[in-house]
């Protein structure tokens, strides 16, 4: 990054994700960095975008980002709410869901993501929350988005867990095992943009964010890294999309500090 | 037939030391005032079940009554990690934790076939995933027109499900509306359910008829707790507390504080304090 580019890497990953969803996704969230992403393309360029969220709320609009999957204002904003059961077979076993937005605790180049443990299973040196609705997720969505902030600790050779398989082993790995769908599709960093190999399936980078280097990609990443032969430049977050992602989050900071409460009342 | 008892009487003829025990709600209607009155009559040996195991599960894992928790989530969700119950899967303390762990998918269709009262449920799921190499409820059919092959899971019969929920009629019927979760299902799964509701009211006659309701014979007992869901939240009632999931994340840090936090705040109180919990949130739900 240059020394003063107007935005942090972090914005640029939000906006960058937020880019790569249509007005027509069906789109299954997860919370944090996706649901920004996510929430950030309907209020731009994807108005009627579809943001399912696992709690059971389709077609969700919410006026500020949920601290949990299951906020009051998913439901109150939703087309419909249904059951647990019913969202995970009907709407997600279903086929019904184009994108699966995932993010990572550890993920390696092949996509495949761990949030269960860091360590041995059984004796886990750090016992992460787990998979929740993601093991389906990534195996029913039509094809697979990730985003997550590039560490070396985060981004592994090989991953302690198979919370989420992505492409396995590379190649044909999901087809052998009978997965039909895409798997990951798109991965964004806060400094590249990274799409699969055709053949091989690992993550190459197509686009590096403006001001990054391939020395930066690759120090903050635990493989070695992939560029594709025509290298891209993300383009810079408008000012449209900064306002928007930094109104969102403002919005979401007093709502969740208890300060939004009086403003409701 | 269902009986409106105070919620300490409840608890006390529905729940017993070693029973399998399920506290449901997906982030809405959490069961937390139930929750509170087992952690003051001190049951052990619980086999804890739920999908998102967050605030009470880890208070009642710190304060050592379960003997393993059956979860697909053990999180507290957008905040972080359960430190309590990290604390026991990781060192043991205060006591060691078994663990079963599915996805989301997967309870919600064991949950489901232990509704329908099937032995086990069939679904497109783990594919490809670690789980399936560690759990060993977690094994696969092949579909027998298709020849597909499916996972399989035991479907869920707890003892026990406590739930909240909005209103319960003067019979005894009971109404949830909202996110609904995976609570029709624990009460139906369950040999017997425990329902805390926010009101009582004459009838359901104005009301939507698709409305979820479960019917009075479905329930052995209910209670009314004003506010019995706090720091969740009951839509139409109140809203979510997110600071107060903000602020577990570090009282659930250090094992003194917590003791302190139950002590104060579970301990000495009973359900009657639920009401007052949520005051300050009723105008923004």
């Amino acid at each position: 990054m240059s020394d003063n580019p107007g935005f942090t890497p972090n914005e640029m990953m939000t906006i960058a994700a937020s880019r790569a969803l249509r007005n027509d996704d069906v789109c299954f969230v997860g919370i944090g960095a996706p649901s920004a992403a996510c929430n950030v393309a309907r209020l731009t360029h994807a108005p009627d975008i579809t943001l399912i969220y696992e709690s059971g709320t389709i077609g969700t609009a919410p006026d500020v980002l949920p601290l949990s999957i299951g906020d009051g204002e998913l439901c109150e904003t939703a087309v419909t709410t249904v059951a647990v059961p019913e969202m995970f077979r009907y709407w997600l076993q279903g086929g019904r869901i184009s994108i699966g937005f995932l993010g990572a605790a550890q993920l390696d180049k092949f996509g495949n993501i761990n949030t269960t443990v860091i360590g041995d299973y059984f004796h886990p040196k750090t016992r992460l929350p787990g998979g929740g609705g993601a093991p389906e997720i990534a195996t029913s969505s039509k094809e697979i988005y990730i985003t997550m902030a590039q560490t070396k600790r985060g981004m592994v050779e090989k991953i302690d867990f198979f919370t989420s398989f992505g492409h396995g082993e590379g190649g044909d790995h999901r087809k052998r095992l009978g997965i039909d769908t895409a798997g990951p599709t798109l991965l964004i960093t806060d400094l590249a943009i990274w799409k699969p190999d055709p053949v091989s399936k690992e993550f190459t980078v197509v686009s590096l964010h403006p001001g990054v280097t391939r020395e930066q990609v690759q120090e903050s990443c635990g493989w070695v890294v992939k560029f594709a032969e025509a290298l891209d430049e993300t383009p810079a977050p408008s000012e449209l999309e900064l306002k928007t992602l930094r109104d969102l989050q403002a919005r979401t900071k007093a709502a969740h500090e208890g300060t939004g409460k009086a403003k409701a009342a | 037939m269902v009986k409106f008892l105070p919620l300490k009487q409840a608890v006390a003829e529905n729940l017993n030391d070693g029973d399998t025990v399920a506290f449901e709600g997906f982030t809405h209607l959490i069961p937390t005032a139930a929750a509170h009155e087992a952690i003051r009559q001190g049951f052990r040996d619980l086999t804890l079940i739920r999908m998102t195991p967050d605030l009470i599960y880890d208070q009642m894992i710190g304060m050592g009554m379960a003997k393993k928790i059956v979860f697909s989530y053990v999180g507290n969700p957008g905040v972080g990690l359960l430190r309590r119950a990290r604390d026991a899967i990781e060192n043991g303390f205060p006591h060691s934790l078994e663990i079963e762990e599915h996805s989301h998918a997967g309870m919600a269709n064991a949950y489901e076939a232990g509704a329908a009262g099937l032995p086990c449920a069939v679904f497109r799921g783990y594919r490809g995933a670690g789980l399936a190499a560690v759990n060993p409820n977690i094994k696969s059919v092949a579909c027998p027109f298709t020849g597909e092959v499916l996972a399989a899971v035991p479907s869920i019969r707890p003892d026990v499900t406590f739930i909240h929920a909005q209103k319960a009629d003067r019979k005894g019927n009971v109404l949830v509306e909202g996110i609904i979760g995976i609570q029709k299902e624990a009460v139906l799964a369950a040999k017997r359910a425990v329902v805390t509701v926010e009101e009582v009211v004459d009838n359901f006659d104005d009301l939507h008829p698709n409305l979820t309701v479960l019917p009075r014979w479905t329930i052995a007992a209910i209670s009314v707790v004003p506010g019995g869901s706090h720091p969740s939240y009951a839509h139409g009632y109140y809203a979510r507390d997110n600071a107060a999931y903000l602020e577990w994340d570090e009282i659930a840090a250090d094992r003194e504080k917590f003791q302190a936090w139950m002590q104060a705040n579970v301990m000495e109180k009973s359900a009657d304090d639920f009401e007052a919990r949520v005051e300050h949130l009723r105008k923004a739900a």
